[in-house]
């Protein structure tokens, strides 16, 4: 039915020093979300995995508990490189942030009044939501062009940004659907 | 804010949030924010209200993943020992996890059912990244200006190979700009 076997490609083996520097450089371009420079390094510029394979990456980063693009980091990081590659890059994804992140806490103390501070941070808000957005559109090209996926990604859409569900009650409901047809569909290959 | 180390509220702090990271499962730690302002504010009376919206609009505008609020609460709480302990404790214990996870799974091509779980659950990370989308638009969208700025910045990422920084900027100059 499927053209294209499964492909099982080897990850690229990447050094800790390598892993720690690029996932700083995503990190720290990652204003209000470092997914889309996470997509635009990892599949645009570097071409370390493909589009399918980041959102599989990004599937099991979500569906593990705590910060989504961090699992990413340490799934990536430890295929590339062993645990110490999951630590590199986990490293480069936090350390940097967070020292700019009390830096920009300690000017917001002295000068949080500034009114143009205040409307710069309302502006990066809006763009920040699009950027979201328009990786999120990207992704969704490839969703496979049949009803049953398609159908399952306006559902998580709707359940938890239209309805307010909460996710795990999505993820409880849809998930075992969505991974009982891909093992169905497997039966092909 | 709070200059010195309180490794007491650090400690009570960073444990409620080694909890509440190992309980967000399939939308990042964005979702806990709320338990951690109930912990913070109206539990143990650390930081007011305000506060916490302020660390939490500073932590939206600084790069990096968006678990830097915990780190600004932890500051705001109990000062350097509190920004170590909360940014540990979000990132740890899912470290952990994943890791004994990979480890258990460690045979170099995945399994049916790992490639089954990967795949099929693919297209709703993808109804999950739109659905943030639209609750971060709808929490930025002050006016139709704001939503215009939203739209543009989503079409010049999709229309063009534009570092999305220059979009942030963009858009931080729109509202320095009085255009927000």
């Amino acid at each position: 039915m499927i053209a294209t076997p499964p492909r099982d490609v080897a990850p690229p083996r990447i050094a800790p020093l390598e892993l720690f520097v690029a996932f700083s450089g995503m990190a720290l371009s990652g204003f209000g979300g470092v997914l889309p420079f996470a997509y635009r390094a990892m599949v645009e510029r570097r071409a370390w995995v493909t589009r399918e394979e980041f959102a599989r990456l990004l599937a099991l980063g979500q569906v593990l508990p705590g910060p989504t693009i961090c699992n990413l980091a340490v799934i990536f990081g430890y295929r590339s490189s062993g645990v110490a590659g999951a630590g590199a890059a986990l490293a480069g994804m936090v350390a940097l942030p967070v020292a700019i992140v009390l830096g920009l806490g300690a000017v917001y103390d002295r000068f949080g009044d500034v009114p143009a501070v205040r409307r710069a941070l309302v502006g990066m808000s809006a763009v920040a939501a699009g950027l979201i957005l328009a990786t999120a559109i990207k992704m969704a090209r490839a969703v496979p062009r049949r009803l049953l996926p398609a159908a399952l990604c306006v559902l998580a859409f709707v359940g938890v940004g239209l309805v307010r569900f909460s996710l795990i009650a999505v993820i409880a409901v849809l998930g075992p659907v969505a991974i009982f047809v891909a093992w169905k569909e497997s039966d092909v290959a | 804010m709070s200059p010195d180390p309180d490794w007491s509220v650090a400690g009570q702090l960073s444990a409620h949030i080694a909890i509440l990271s190992l309980m967000a499962i399939g939308g990042g730690v964005i979702m806990v924010a709320p338990e951690v302002q109930r912990f913070v504010v109206d539990s143990h009376h650390w930081m007011t209200a305000e506060r916490f919206s302020a660390a939490y609009a500073i932590s939206q505008a600084s790069p990096g993943p968006n678990l830097l609020y915990a780190t600004l609460v932890g500051w705001e709480v109990a000062g350097w020992a509190g920004a170590l302990a909360s940014t540990a404790a979000i990132v740890a214990p899912p470290m952990v996890l994943t890791l004994a996870l990979m480890h258990a799974s460690s045979r170099r091509t995945p399994g049916r059912f790992a490639r089954a779980v990967g795949k099929g659950l693919a297209p709703l990370s993808v109804g999950f990244l739109l659905a943030t989308g639209w609750i971060l638009l709808r929490g930025a969208a002050t006016d139709w200006r704001a939503v215009a700025v939203t739209v543009l910045a989503t079409a010049a990422v999709l229309g063009t190979r534009i570092n999305p920084v220059w979009v942030i900027a963009a858009g931080a100059a729109a509202g320095v700009a009085g255009l927000v």
